[in-house]
C-alpha cells in the first residue's frame, strides 16, 4: 500500500506501523518505551510513553507511531508544530517526575531519556510538581531506583514474556504507578532470578547492576593481597563496544593488557575453567547415559547444564522437583575460584585469605552466585568480587587507560590456557557443542570426524538436534531465554522428549546478550555480531577440544586425579536447594 | 416459587398470557391485547385486589425501605389481608429525592418520604378504608397542590421510559413479572429471524452506545458477527463509575432480565454462546438481583442449552470489578476480566475483532442492552422516530447536585437542558441562580446558561465542549467555584488513572497541582496558559478515553468562566466564596449586637468580643467553616 510521510509518498508492506514506514525512508521518530527485537520475539510496544506521536490527517488525536498500523493512503506528518509541542510537553512531564541528577547517574551517557531530551531540546520544565519517591531496593546483583522509572514497562515485558519469571509487574495506579514486585517486596525477597535482562533494556538509570568497582579498587590497592582476575568468554567480544569499537570486535589482547595495567597480579581466563567444566559435566553426562543404556531406570536424564546462575535460580524457585536433572558441576566462574584458591594458591604458596579472585562477567547473576554459601570455604569466598563487562569498561576509564591504543598481550599461565571449546561457552549452543566435542571422543574412543556442529548453533529460541556417537543417537535440547527453557521443561515433564542433555542460557543469545554487557539498545544485530566473533575465535584456536587443553591435563595429573574423582567432586561440584 | 419450564415458543406464549393477566390486575392501563376482561378474571381467580409497590433501589433501601416492606407485610397479615393485598419490592422509581417511595396499585397512589411509622396508617386508612393519606402525597412545590398519582407529576410527565420501562413497576426478583411485561418475547422473536436481519433492525433503529462513546451499536454487532472465529463473547459493561451516576445500577437492580435477554439476543446475532457481565463489586444489590435473575432464567430454560428448543445456546457469568474507574474503558475491562492488571491497550484491534482471551468480543453498556428488546418488539421505525436526527431514542440521566428533584430520569434525545433541569428537575435548590451543569461525568465539561436551550444529543454536547458520557448530570449554582469544580474532577481522574501512559499519569497530576495553586491564590497568568496547553496536549496524546477526556472539565471551565480564573489569580478572590484561602468572614460592627452566638458556635475560637460589644474574627485562626454566618440573627457576618 501507499502512504505519505512528511510529503513523501512511499510503498509499505501490510502490517507496517507508522514507525516502520518512517524508518524505511530514514525518518527517525523518537521512541522511549518501544523496543522490538524480532529474532527474540521481544516486542514491547505498550504505546505508553507517547513520545512517538505523529499527526495523521483525518484523525482526531495524535497517533503513537510505534503502535499504529499504516492504512492505504494514510497521510502522516512527523514534525508539525502540533506534534513537536505535544512531544516536548510529554517529555517535560516525564522529566518533571524524574530526578535531575544526570551527572551522577549510573546511566549517564547511556540513557535513552537523556538523549531524547537532548534531541528535543528541552531547556526548562514548565510543569514542575510533586515527584515520586520509592524505597531504594539494592540486592547483591540488581539495584532498583524506581524514582527514575518512566513506566516504559520494558523490564516487565522482559521479565514476563522473555524470561517467564514474573517477578516484575506494574503496581499502584495513577501518579504512583510503577513497576514492582509482588506485594512490593525487595527484589531479593521476590522470585527474581537476577538474570539482569531488565537491567539490559532499562532506558534510564532505574535498574542497574550493584556496582562492585570500589571493592576491586580497594583490593588492588591493598599490598597484602594477591589479586587475580578471570574473564568470561563473552566479555572479550563485547567490551570494545564501550570504547568505540564496532559491535562484535574481539578485543581479548587489549583487555588482557588493560587488566594488567589496572594492577592485577595475574590475568587469567574463565575459558580455562570452562574447559574444566566440560571435563566434569561431560563425564557426568556420559556416566548417566551409560547407566541408562545399561538399564538403570532411576538415572536422571536429560542432564541439564548448570553454568548459568540465573537458570539455576529459576530451577530452584520454579521447578525444584527437577533439580536432580541439573548437572552438579559448578559453573566456570566458581570452578575457577575453587581451583585458584586451592591448586594454584598451594602451588604459589599463597594463603587463600590473601588471595582475591575477581571475575569479569557478562552477567549480573554471577554477583549473586559468588555470594552463595556453598562457594565459601571457612568463611572465605572462592570468588571474592564479580563485576560486569560494563563495570570493567568503567574501571579502565578510571585508570586513565587509552583502551584503543593498547598493545595486545596474552593471558597468564596456567589458568589462562584455553581451547576453542571454551570460547564458545559465551553463546547459546556453545556449552553443549563443547561438551559434545569431548563426550564424543571419550564415548567412542575415536577422534571427531568434524569439529563444528552447525546443528547446535543458531538463534532459534528452542533447538533440538540428534548427534550420533557412532550408532548411538544422542538427543540434545537447547534453549536461550527462560521462557524458551520453560518449553523444554514442559517436554521433560511430559516424559516424551527422549532428550539426553539440555543446555539453557537465561539470556537471549546466551552470555553474549547477558545483563552485564554493554547495552545493545534493542539492536539484535549487536548480539549476533558477538556470536560471530565467538565462532571466529574458536576457529582461530589450534586446540579446540577441552580434553586436549594441556594445562587441564596437567591439573588432573598433578591434583585432581580424574574427572569426577573424590577431590574433583569436592572442589568442582555443588548441590541445589528448593527455594 | 416454582418456575415454569419454557422449552418452546408456545410455552412462552402460554406463560406470558397467565403472567400478563396477573399483572393486568395492578396495571389496568396496560391490559394485554387479546385478553378479555373475563379471561383475566378466569386466569386470575385467585389474584390480588391491591398491590403495594415499595422501592427496593439502593437509595430507598438505605432509607429503611426493607423495614417498610416488613411492616406492610406484618400489618396486612394482622388484618388477614394476605390473599387480597400483595407487597412487592420493586427497583428504583427514579424520584430518589422523595424516597422512600411507596406506590399503591391499581389506583396509582404515589406516597413519598414514607417512614416505617407511616405504614400502619396507609394500611388502615388507604388499603382498608379506601382513603388516601393526604400528608404522604407528593406536593407540587409551585402550587402546594397534593398530587394523587404519579402520572401527572412534572417529574414523570416529560419522561419517556424505554430503558427504565420496568424499573419501579416489577419485582426484579420474579421472572414472571418480567415475562408479564413481554419479557423474553424479543428473544423468541429473533430466534425465528436471520441474525443479519436482527442486526439490520438495530442499525436501522440508530441506537448508539449509551456508555458514552456513542458508537453505532448495530455496526458493532455487525463487525463482531463478521469476524471468523470459533469462540466469541458478549460482554456487558456494568462498571459504572462516574461520580454521582447510578443509571446502570438502577437498571440492573430494577430490571435485570432485560439485560440478560438482550445479551442472549446479541449472542445469537454475533455467534457467541458465552456472556459475561463485568460489574463492580460495590454494587452488591445489583449483583444479587443478577444472580437471582440468571438462576431463574436458567431454571426456566431461558439460559443454557437449546433455548426455546432451538440450536441456540447461551449462558452468562458474572465478573466482579474491584472498583477502578478505568476498567469501564472496554480494553481495560477485558484485561481485568482476563485476570490481568486493568489497563487499556491501544486500539485497533478493537474488542469486536480481538478482545477477551483474544476472541472477538462484543462489549455493550447496560443501558445500551436495555434498549434492545423494545427495538426488537416495536421495530426500528418506532425507535428512530424518538429523538433527534442523529441521536435516536432516549437517554437516562442521573440528575444530581443543586437541583430540587434529584433522581434518575429518562428523556427523549433532543430534550433541552432547561427542560431537564427546570421542568423535570424542578429548578435550583433554595431558589438560587443556575450557574452550570456538568454532563458526561469527569470526562465531560461544564455547560452554562447559554447552553440551556441546546437539545441534548451526542453531537450537540460535543460541539458545546462537553459530552454525553454515561449520563451523569450534576447541576451547580452560584455558590460553586468553577476552578474548584475542575479541581474536584481532576482529583478524581488523578486517583483513577491507571498510570500507563505518561500524559495521563503525570499530566493530570500537574493539572491538579496548578488548579490547587490557583484555588489557594498562588496562581499566575502563566499558569492559566500552561493549564490550557497541558490540557490540550493530554487530550491529544493520552492512550485511552480516560486521558483523552480528563482535561475536559479544565478546558470547559476556562472557556466559560475565564474571568473566574482571572479573579483567583489577579484579585486573589474567589467569586463564589468557595475557596477557603481566598475568602474571609467579616463582622459588620454596625450590625453586630454582641450577642456572642457566633463566638459560641466557632469551633476554633476565632471570634473574640465582649457581650453587647461588636465581635471580631481573627482571619489567621478562622477555618472558614461558615458556622458563624449561619448562626448570626442580624445578618452582620458577610463573606468577602
Amino acid at each position: 500500500m501507499k502512504v505519505t510521510i512528511d510529503n513523501r509518498e512511499i510503498e509499505v508492506k501490510d502490517g507496517s506501523t507508522i514507525l516502520d514506514a518512517a524508518e524505511s525512508i530514514g525518518i527517525k521518530i523518537p521512541t522511549l518505551c518501544h523496543m522490538h527485537m524480532h529474532d527474540l520475539n521481544y516486542d514491547n510496544k505498550p504505546g505508553a510513553c507517547r513520545i512517538c506521536v505523529v499527526e495523521v490527517e483525518g484523525r482526531r488525536n495524535l497517533a503513537p507511531a510505534c503502535k499504529t498500523d499504516c492504512t492505504p493512503g494514510m497521510v502522516i506528518h512527523t514534525h508539525t508544530p502540533r506534534v513537536l509541542n505535544a512531544r516536548r510537553t510529554v517529555m517535560e512531564l516525564i522529566l518533571s517526575n524524574h530526578p535531575n541528577e544526570c551527572l551522577t547517574c549510573s546511566k549517564n551517557g547511556y540513557c535513552d531519556l537523556q538523549s531524547i531530551a537532548h534531541d528535543l531540546g528541552i531547556r526548562k520544565i514548565s510543569y514542575a510538581g510533586e515527584m515520586s519517591h520509592f524505597k531504594l531496593d539494592a540486592s547483591p546483583a540488581i539495584v532498583r531506583n524506581m524514582d527514575k522509572c518512566i513506566a516504559c514497562r520494558r523490564c516487565e515485558e522482559a521479565c514476563n514474556e522473555i524470561q517467564h519469571v514474573g517477578a516484575l509487574s506494574a503496581i499502584n495506579r495513577g501518579f504512583n504507578a510503577v513497576v514492582g514486585t509482588a506485594f512490593n517486596k525487595d527484589i531479593s525477597g521476590s522470585n527474581c532470578t537476577y538474570c539482569g535482562q531488565c537491567v539490559a533494556i532499562c532506558p534510564t538509570g532505574a535498574l542497574s547492576e550493584n556496582s562492585h568497582i570500589d571493592d576491586v579498587l580497594d583490593a588492588l590497592a591493598d599490598p597484602k593481597k594477591t589479586v587475580i582476575v578471570q574473564t568470561a568468554p563473552a566479555v572479550r567480544v563485547a567490551l570494545g563496544q564501550d570504547f568505540g569499537f564496532k559491535p562484535g570486535s574481539n578485543v581479548t589482547g587489549k583487555m588482557v593488557t588493560a587488566l594488567r595495567q589496572l594492577g592485577f597480579d595475574k590475568v587469567f581466563d574463565t575459558d580455562f575453567s570452562a574447559d574444566l567444566t566440560i571435563m566434569e559435566e561431560g563425564t557426568e553426562l556420559l556416566g548417566r547415559i551409560k547407566a541408562a543404556m545399561s538399564g538403570d531406570k532411576d538415572v536422571k536424564l536429560p542432564l541439564m547444564t548448570s553454568c548459568c546462575p540465573a537458570w539455576v535460580n529459576y530451577m530452584e524457585q520454579h521447578h525444584s522437583d527437577l533439580l536432580p536433572h541439573l548437572s552438579t558441576a559448578r559453573s566456570p566462574q566458581q570452578m575457577f575460584g575453587s581451583i585458584a584458591k586451592s591448586y594454584w594458591a598451594e602451588k604459589m604458596g599463597i594463603d587463600r585469605r590473601d588471595l582475591v579472585v575477581v571475575s569479569v562477567m557478562p552477567c549480573v547473576a554471577k554477583k549473586y552466585e559468588c555470594k552463595r554459601p556453598e562457594f565459601y570455604v571457612n568463611g572465605d569466598p572462592d570468588v571474592n568480587i564479580s563485576i560486569t563487562t560494563r563495570e570493567l569498561a568503567r574501571l579502565i576509564r578510571y585508570a586513565n587507560i587509552d583502551f584503543p591504543a593498547l598493545a595486545e598481550s596474552e593471558f597468564d599461565h596456567p589458568l589462562g590456557e584455553s581451547t576453542g571449546a571454551s570460547v564458545i561457552f559465551g553463546t547459546t549452543g556453545g556449552v553443549i557443542e563443547a561438551a559434545v566435542r569431548t563426550a564424543y571422543e571419550l564415548f567412542t574412543g575415536e577422534a571427531l570426524p568434524r569439529i563444528n556442529f552447525e546443528e547446535l548453533r543458531g538463534f532459534n529460541g528452542v533447538r533440538i538436534a540428534t548427534i550420533y556417537f557412532h550408532e548411538t543417537p544422542i538427543r540434545i535440547g537447547i534453549a536461550h531465554g527462560l521462557a524458551n527453557a520453560q518449553k523444554l521443561i514442559e517436554m521433560v515433564r511430559k516424559g516424551d522428549c527422549n532428550l539426553h542433555a539440555i543446555e539453557v542460557m537465561s539470556c537471549p543469545g546466551g552470555c553474549i546478550g547477558g545483563g552485564g554487557q554493554p547495552y545493545h539498545r534493542g539492536n539484535i544485530e549487536v548480539v549476533k555480531s558477538r556470536q560471530e566473533a565467538i565462532y571466529a575465535a574458536d576457529r582461530e584456536k589450534t586446540i579446540r577440544k577441552s580434553h586436549e587443553n594441556p594445562d587441564i591435563i596437567k591439573l588432573y595429573d598433578e591434583y585432581l586425579g580424574k574427572p569426577c574423582s573424590e577431590k574433583a567432586e569436592h572442589l568442582l561440584h555443588t548441590h541445589y536447594y528448593k527455594k | 416459587m416454582a418456575l415454569p419450564i419454557i422449552a418452546s415458543f408456545q410455552d412462552l406464549e402460554k406463560v406470558q398470557k397467565k403472567c400478563a393477566a396477573d399483572f393486568a390486575l395492578r396495571e389496568l392501563s396496560d391490559r394485554p391485547q387479546g385478553i378479555s376482561a373475563e379471561e383475566i378474571k378466569e386466569l386470575t381467580k385467585e389474584g390480588y385486589e391491591q398491590y403495594v409497590l415499595c422501592c427496593g433501589g439502593t437509595g430507598c433501601h438505605a432509607s429503611q425501605s426493607a423495614e417498610i416492606i416488613k411492616r406492610f407485610e406484618d400489618a396486612i397479615n394482622e388484618n388477614g389481608l394476605e390473599k387480597k393485598i400483595k407487597v412487592i419490592r420493586t427497583g428504583c422509581f427514579g424520584f430518589c429525592e422523595q424516597g422512600p417511595i411507596v406506590q399503591i396499585r391499581p389506583d396509582n397512589t404515589f406516597y413519598v418520604h414514607v417512614t416505617p411509622d407511616d405504614v400502619k396508617e396507609i394500611v388502615t386508612e388507604h388499603l382498608i378504608g379506601g382513603n388516601k393519606v393526604k400528608r404522604l402525597l407528593y406536593v407540587l412545590p409551585a402550587t402546594g397542590e397534593h398530587m394523587p398519582d404519579s402520572k401527572h407529576m412534572p417529574f414523570y410527565k416529560q419522561q419517556v421510559r424505554i430503558a427504565l420501562r420496568n424499573c419501579g413497576s416489577i419485582d426484579p426478583e420474579n421472572i414472571n413479572e418480567y415475562i408479564a411485561r413481554k419479557g423474553y418475547a424479543a428473544l423468541a422473536k429473533v430466534l425465528t429471524m436471520k441474525p443479519e436481519d436482527v442486526i439490520q433492525t438495530i442499525i436501522d433503529a440508530g441506537l448508539r452506545g449509551r456508555g458514552g462513546g456513542g458508537f453505532p451499536t448495530g455496526q458493532k454487532w455487525k463487525i463482531t458477527r463478521e469476524v471468523q472465529a470459533t469462540k466469541k463473547y458478549v460482554v456487558c459493561n456494568a462498571d459504572e463509575g462516574d461520580p454521582g451516576a447510578f443509571m446502570d445500577r438502577s437498571i440492573l437492580e430494577g430490571d435485570p432480565h432485560s439485560i440478560i435477554e438482550a445479551m442472549a439476543i446479541n449472542g445469537y446475532c454475533t455467534g457467541a454462546d458465552h456472556g459475561l457481565i463485568y460489574i463492580r463489586a460495590e454494587y452488591p444489590l445489583a449483583i444479587h438481583r443478577l444472580e437471582v435473575a440468571i438462576a431463574q432464567a436458567r431454571e426456566c430454560h431461558l439460559l443454557g442449552k437449546n433455548i426455546f428448543g432451538t440450536d441456540f445456546s447461551f449462558d452468562i457469568e458474572l465478573r466482579y470489578g474491584a472498583g477502578a474507574f478505568v476498567c469501564g474503558e472496554e480494553t481495560a475491562l477485558i484485561r481485568s476480566m482476563e485476570g490481568k492488571r486493568g489497563e487499556p491497550y491501544v486500539k485497533p484491534p478493537f474488542p469486536s475483532v480481538r478482545g477477551y482471551k483474544d476472541a472477538p468480543t462484543n462489549v455493550n453498556n447496560v443501558e445500551t442492552f436495555a434498549n434492545i428488546c423494545p427495538i426488537i418488539l416495536n421495530g426500528s421505525k418506532w425507535f428512530s422516530s424518538i429523538g433527534t436526527e442523529k441521536s435516536h431514542g432516549t437517554k437516562v440521566f442521573a440528575l444530581a447536585g443543586k437541583v430540587n428533584n434529584v433522581g434518575l430520569i429518562e428523556v427523549p434525545m433532543g430534550t433541552t437542558l432547561r427542560q431537564v433541569i427546570f421542568d423535570i428537575g424542578g429548578g435550583i435548590k433554595g431558589g438560587k441562580k443556575f450557574k452550570a451543569v456538568q454532563t458526561g461525568g469527569p470526562s465531560g465539561g461544564c455547560l452554562t446558561e447559554k447552553h440551556l436551550d441546546t437539545p441534548i444529543d451526542y453531537d450537540n454536547l460535543i460541539a458545546a465542549g462537553s459530552m454525553m458520557g454515561s449520563g451523569g448530570m450534576i447541576v451547580m449554582d452560584e455558590d460553586n467555584c468553577m476552578v474548584s469544580v475542575a479541581k474536584f474532577y481532576l482529583d478524581f481522574t488523578v486517583e483513577e488513572s491507571c498510570g500507563k501512559c505518561s500524559p495521563c499519569r503525570i499530566g493530570n497530576k500537574r493539572l491538579y497541582e496548578i488548579l490547587d495553586k490557583i484555588t489557594k491564590g498562588e496562581g499566575t497568568m502563566e499558569d492559566i496558559d500552561n493549564l490550557e496547553n497541558l490540557a490540550r496536549v493530554i487530550k491529544d496524546t493520552a492512550l485511552c478515553g480516560l486521558g483523552q477526556t480528563s482535561p475536559n472539565p479544565v478546558l470547559s471551565t476556562i472557556d466559560n468562566f475565564r474571568d473566574e480564573y482571572i479573579a483567583h489569580v489577579k484579585d486573589h478572590r474567589c467569586p463564589a466564596h468557595q475557596c477557603r484561602a481566598l475568602t474571609q468572614y467579616i463582622i459588620d460592627p454596625t450590625k453586630c449586637k454582641g450577642c456572642t452566638a457566633c463566638a459560641r458556635k466557632c469551633p476554633v475560637s476565632a471570634i473574640k468580643g465582649e457581650v453587647k460589644v461588636p465581635h471580631v474574627i481573627d482571619p489567621q485562626v478562622c477555618i472558614r467553616c461558615g458556622n458563624c454566618k449561619n448562626s448570626c440573627k442580624f445578618g452582620a457576618i458577610t463573606i468577602q
